[in-house]
């Protein structure tokens, strides 16, 4: 009997959060405030360091993950968001942290990592760990990765959430971008956040 | 992964664990404690374990992993949280089991139950329980409303209990073991149409997502499968067990009732209540 006075409060609840939800539609993005949360890893960058969110707060944080030999999806979206981030005066450029999380640590070791980031701009930090941590980490925001069966050359395909989680300065989940946003739309989301906390 | 690592919760939920324990430790003890001419019979037993072990199964082993990252999983899962496991629970009548709890415990009259019971009558009003039914299949299938619950670990786990209570709520009415003759359950008339009308929207619905030529629910799509799957197999397929299976126990939970009301027919109005009772076992088949 509890549990069904409990149930009608969850469903009145429920409806309260998606009405809040779909209020704020000026957003680009999926506006993911109180669904995710917050920014939490300890991850390895490619000098072997251990990194976590705090080295990175403060700043305005894209979460993706990817792999480096990934033919399609991960080079647009990497370079999508380049270029909205060089549509930005300088300074706030400076306020936004790309962290690519590759999810494929068998393949790419730290040199491979390294060269693949760089190539997409200098705010962009190429992190990796084992399996275990990345599956936490991918749990964590609600996504899941998957290897197909290697070929006779040993290459494979690797299934990954394809959206960019974006976390504010202090660290709070706030957007979520969906792959068919244009750099312009990305943009005027990212200087919306930067701006709003400064 | 190891063989052990399936049956192993993706996503432990304490409070989850503990109220399927808590169900089958309480369904055990009536069952050990209660006078023997209460006692359900093996069939019902096992009827009502399965029931419980098929919604624990799809909630807390590696079923649930499946069914966070594909969609036809998903809707797999709902359709043993809001239809199958229920279903089977409401037909094993576990009647005696909470008679003998609410005796046990001396429920009868007490003030603070009051409210719970008279929800308790609100959502088992026929209309309302029928609007609920199919409103809460809608509602967690609602584009804007699916993608929050499927981000939200926290709206994740409402819909799904949400869908296993209502479930338990629907089937426990429809397959309410009393007699409409001589209590005040619901007509078998009624019940039959309730799940006659049930099933149309359902149909409806799971058409829709079949025949829909674009991506309706797009969070598999941004948050990765769980393994390369073509989005529209996925979608598909999802909307096929909306579709068919929901239907299909409407009607055998039509044929169920219509067995039930002939048999009633048949006997004397005083031993009615028993006899109805004890045909249960033979439903179980």
């Amino acid at each position: 009997m509890m549990t069904r006075s409990g149930f009608c409060l969850c469903l009145a609840s429920a409806l309260l959060i998606s009405a809040c939800a779909d209020s704020n539609v000026e957003w680009h993005g999926k506006d993911i405030s109180g669904l995710m949360p917050e920014l939490k890893f300890q991850l390895t960058n490619p000098e072997g360091q251990t990194v976590t969110a705090a080295d990175s707060s403060g700043n305005v944080r894209l979460l993706y993950f990817g792999f480096t030999s990934c033919p399609d999806v991960c080079p647009t979206t990497l370079a999508k968001l380049e270029q909205a981030i060089r549509q930005l005066p300088e300074q706030a450029q400076d306020d936004i942290t790309t962290l690519f999380v590759s999810v494929d640590p068998e393949r790419d070791n730290p040199e491979r990592l390294a060269s693949y980031v760089a190539f997409f701009g200098e705010n962009i930090v190429g992190l990796t760990g084992d399996e275990a941590t990345l599956r936490q980490l991918s749990k964590r925001y609600r996504t899941t990765f998957g290897y197909d069966e290697p070929d006779a050359k040993g290459n494979y395909n690797v299934s990954h959430s394809s959206a960019v989680y974006i976390f504010d300065k202090t660290g709070k989940a706030r957007l979520l971008l969906r792959p068919d946003l244009s750099a312009e739309q990305v943009g005027a989301d990212l200087a919306r956040l930067v701006q709003a906390q400064q | 992964m190891s063989g052990v690592d399936y049956f192993l919760p993706y996503d432990f939920s304490p409070l989850t664990v503990a109220s399927f324990l808590l169900a089958l430790g309480l369904y055990g003890v009536a069952l050990l404690r209660m006078p023997a001419h209460d006692r359900p019979g093996p069939g019902r037993v096992v009827t009502f374990v399965i029931g419980v072990l098929l919604c624990y199964g799809v909630m807390q082993t590696r079923f649930d992993y499946y069914s966070q990252y594909m969609f036809f999983v998903h809707r797999g899962q709902h359709l043993v949280l809001h239809h199958l496991g229920p279903f089977l629970i409401a037909l094993s009548n576990p009647l005696p089991v909470l008679r003998f709890w609410h005796r046990t415990l001396g429920l009868a009259g007490k003030p603070w139950l009051r409210p719970l019971a008279w929800l308790y009558r609100v959502l088992q009003h026929p209309v309302i329980a029928a609007v609920l039914f199919v409103g809460l299949i809608y509602f967690w299938l609602w584009p804007a409303v699916h993608f929050d619950a499927m981000l939200s670990r926290d709206l994740y786990w409402l819909m799904n209990w949400s869908m296993l209570l209502d479930g338990l709520l629907f089937w426990w009415l429809m397959f309410d073991p009393r007699s409409p003759a001589n209590t005040t359950a619901l007509g078998y008339g009624k019940r039959m149409l309730i799940l006659a009308l049930v099933a149309l929207p359902q149909m409806i619905l799971g058409a829709w997502i079949v025949f829909s030529r674009e991506m309706v629910y797009d969070v598999y799509e941004v948050c990765g499968r769980a393994w390369p799957m073509a989005p529209e197999t996925d979608q598909l397929l999802g909307g096929l067990l909306t579709w068919i299976p929901p239907a299909m126990m409407s009607i055998l939970g039509i044929l169920i009732l219509l067995r039930r009301a002939m048999y009633s027919e048949n006997t004397e109005p005083g031993e009615r209540s028993i006899s109805t009772e004890q045909s249960l076992a033979g439903d179980k088949a």
